[in-house]
């Protein structure tokens, strides 16, 4: 029981780092097409500034978190994915360097230098998560001992590339829809015009995608023994067409909210498909990390749950209210201030 | 070279280039937060002009921290997953709860400081400075217990084979991890204080901003003055304790190898780690390291010779290391206390400025020297007394880890030159002197 609780509240913190950290990795990604002066870039940046930190915490929680609910999950995972974590932690870092020191120095090399790194330290880690997430889906060859026996080319297959693109998508129309939540005019406009246009490719990707998990995993398997647990791809599509709705209506606040929705959706339809299993061995079945097999002692689990259950709410809490107070457009009298981006 | 080595390395590599930027987050967010409830109080504009003076050259240092931190947290999965299998019921709950309970709490609110500037009353603002100093703290406190715990391992029960967490309480509040917070966060403080003494000279031997940096001056020097003698007090606490917890790293400390009583601490000593003796020892000081472990002359002090020669720290690095932490630990007071009856003739002693400006990079480089120690001292073993290092490594390749190494060395460097160079620049150029207007008119 415990371990199925912690099973589902792991789910849920990747679902919301993903939810959060997002919009920020597909609006970094986004961000040379969409500024296309020094004045709009900085607005981009800016529009990130109170939030990417906060957000990028969340990764530190589900990381934290799966090593001290699911040691035996951390350990395996983390080493069978060295290579494309080791990417993912060098993308973040530039990433982070971009936002703080971009601004500091005027030069042009100095600037254009650093908007290559933001857009490069969003744009791997966008892909490679959903490339993570699919060969999770897909499995992985470990052995016994819970070694992995592949390479990195493993790793990259039709199926994870295809996840790949997913999440990119995901996060790009996610961090598009956010600028169009705060700009305005003509960089709010050019943000509107590319969610519409990423918004097709990812019905297609994700069409592609539902159907190639059919034949690459058994993720469906949990679906059919449990009918009702279509509703959550269910709530997906339909999320997902009501982004297009509220796009249509120039309702960009409506339509950041349902794509945190589809985001939301799509990460728990991946983990109530794969569960208990946490780490699917190619290799075979009986070598599969489970919710249980991985799990830590119980009294961790229940030290865990009273600390995750008084703290993560209070978190919630926190950081709702700064979203509340930086929910203003940012305008060029903005980037005036001594911190601004 | 094998997995192992160059997974030491690397780990080595990311914690000295993720402790260049952590001590600055603990101290100077105290700081500041200072400062700025300083101008709450007196309103006076100085204070809040130091907060932000202070505040630009803390944020550059903070992101660095930030980041580094993260690859810190993953690589026990990604380097060292044996371990993270071994100790995942007790280590993984603590790196989870500094998570949950203080990193968010640091890294949601820096964002409020910065932007919050003119979107909230000064006092809300002030509280998030507050809150980001109180954080960053509570964040260091969890990880040193962590640390603390593969240093003297305690509050649990082996079950199938792996230690499982059985007293949360007795592994949060051992004596090891209290007096480890109080040694790191006193480092962490001198760092602080010579930074902000350091700058501080800069300009007053320049003499120019006036008051500003006199002040400045001020509030380093108590925080220094403070902190590096009580670092003192605390490290002597600290070496006795060691000689229970760990004799070996305690006998490397002084490289002492016969068990003795009246254990003598040399002026001058070089370890031959081959032959378990040293080849060089002059200057003996009888009953010494006796009274620094057990604070009497007659006590035992048991010698790395009756610890298996497989079980013994790498000497010669642990003892180097440890006495020039010392020295300078030593140095640093020193030169606090006489800065202490300088503090009002300071603009006629450019001398003591001088020397104080070269100073900043001694404390950061004392700490280094303080985990060297501390992580050298504990091998072979990797949870003392339980897991040894070498069983703990990834089943990764070496080409994996040597690629990972070489981009952890190439990128921490240019970020390093980055982030160092743009702190100097704006600590040069010192406070703003107006502030920026603020246009209501739209802007090209």
């Amino acid at each position: 029981m415990l371990e199925t609780i912690w099973f589902l509240l792991w789910g849920i913190l990747w679902a919301l780092y993903f939810m959060l950290d997002g919009f920020d990795l597909g609006l970094g990604t986004l961000m040379p097409f969409l500024g296309k002066n020094d004045t709009e870039r900085r607005i981009i940046y800016n529009t990130m500034g109170p939030f990417w930190d906060g957000n990028e915490v969340w990764l530190i929680t589900a990381g934290g978190v799966t090593f001290a609910a699911f040691p035996g999950t951390y350990a395996v995972l983390f080493s069978a994915f060295y290579s494309p974590l080791m990417i993912i932690l060098f993308a973040l870092i530039i990433r982070a360097a971009a936002f703080e020191f971009r601004g500091k120095l005027p030069g042009r090399a100095w600037r254009s230098l650093w908007d290559g790194c933001l857009a490069l330290g969003s744009f791997v880690p966008a892909l490679l998560f959903g490339v993570a997430f699919a060969n999770i889906f897909r499995g992985i060859p470990i052995d016994g001992e819970g070694v992995y026996q592949g390479s990195l080319f493993t790793l990259l297959n039709l199926y994870s590339l295809l996840g790949g693109l997913l999440f990119l998508l995901l996060f790009l129309v996610h961090g598009a829809l956010w600028l169009a939540v705060k700009s305005e005019g003509i960089l709010q406009q050019r943000a509107i015009r590319y969610a519409k246009s990423l918004w097709l490719l990812l019905v297609i990707v994700a069409v592609l995608f539902l159907a190639h998990t059919w034949f690459e995993t058994d993720l469906y398997h949990n679906y059919r023994l449990i009918p009702a647990l279509f509703l959550i791809p269910l709530c997906a599509v339909l999320a997902l067409l009501l982004v297009r709705a509220y796009l249509s209506q120039k309702t960009c606040v409506k339509a950041w909210f349902a794509s945190c929705l589809v985001i939301i959706c799509v990460t728990l339809f991946g983990v109530m498909g794969l569960y208990p299993n946490m780490l699917i061995s190619s290799m075979n079945p009986a070598y599969n990390l489970t919710a249980f097999n991985a799990a830590s002692s119980p009294g961790t689990l229940k030290i865990m749950l009273v600390v995750a259950l008084i703290f993560v709410p209070i978190v919630i809490l926190y950081q709702g209210w700064v979203y509340l107070l930086f929910r203003h457009k940012v305008h060029t009298e903005d980037l005036q201030s001594d911190e601004a981006y | 070279m094998d997995v192992l080595f160059l997974s030491r390395l690397q780990f080595a590599v990311a914690t000295y280039f993720h402790f260049l930027f952590v001590p600055l987050t603990l101290g100077l967010s105290l700081l500041i937060a200072i400062m700025q409830s300083l101008h709450l109080r007196t309103g006076n504009e100085e204070y809040r002009a130091m907060a932000k003076f202070w505040g630009k050259l803390f944020l550059i240092n903070f992101v660095i921290g930030v980041v580094t931190g993260i690859t810190l947290e993953f690589q026990f999965g990604t380097n060292w997953s044996r371990y993270s299998r071994y100790v995942g019921d007790i280590f993984g709950p603590l790196l989870a709860i500094e998570a949950t309970v203080a990193f968010f709490l640091e890294s949601t609110f820096i964002a409020v400081w910065a932007f919050g500037w003119k979107r909230l009353s000064a006092r809300v603002h002030t509280l998030s400075i507050w809150l980001v100093a109180i954080a960053s703290n509570i964040s260091a406190l969890w990880i040193l217990i962590a640390n603390s715990w593969m240093q003297s391992p305690v509050g649990f029960v082996v079950k199938k084979g792996r230690p499982v967490l059985n007293d949360l309480v007795a592994v949060v509040t051992q004596p090891y991890a209290i007096l480890t917070i109080l040694h790191t966060l006193a480092a962490a403080y001198v760092v602080t204080a010579f930074f902000v003494m350091g700058i501080s000279a800069y300009h007053i031997l320049r003499k120019q901003h006036g008051s500003f940096f006199l002040r400045s001056f001020r509030m380093g020097l108590i925080l220094g003055l403070i902190s590096s003698l009580f670092v003192l007090a605390e490290g002597h606490m600290h070496a006795a304790m060691l000689a229970g917890a760990q004799p070996a790293k305690m006998a490397a400390l002084e490289t002492h190898w016969e068990t003795s009583t009246y254990a003598p601490v040399y002026i001058l000593a070089l370890p031959d780690q081959e032959n378990a003796r040293n080849s060089i020892q002059i200057g003996a000081i009888p009953g010494a390291l006796s009274v620094l472990a057990f604070h009497t002359p007659s006590a035992e002090v048991k010698g790395l010779r009756d610890i298996p020669a497989g079980e013994r720290p790498p000497v010669a690095a642990v003892f180097f290391s440890f006495r020039l932490m010392i020295t300078l630990g030593l140095l640093f007071a020193l030169l606090t206390i006489v800065a202490w009856f300088r503090r009002n003739k300071l603009e006629s002693s450019p001398w003591l400025l001088r020397i104080l400006l070269y100073a900043i990079p001694f404390p950061y480089v004392t700490c280094a020297l303080g985990w060297t120690v501390t992580e050298l001292g504990r091998q072979p073993w990797i949870v003392y007394g339980l897991m040894k290092t070498g069983d703990a490594v990834s089943p990764v390749a070496a080409s994996q880890v040597g690629t990972s190494l070489v981009a952890f060395i190439l990128v921490y460097s240019l970020l390093g030159i980055a982030a160092f160079g743009l702190m100097a620049r704006s600590a040069r150029q010192g406070p703003q002197r107006t502030p920026v207007p603020v246009h209501s008119g739209k802007e090209a």
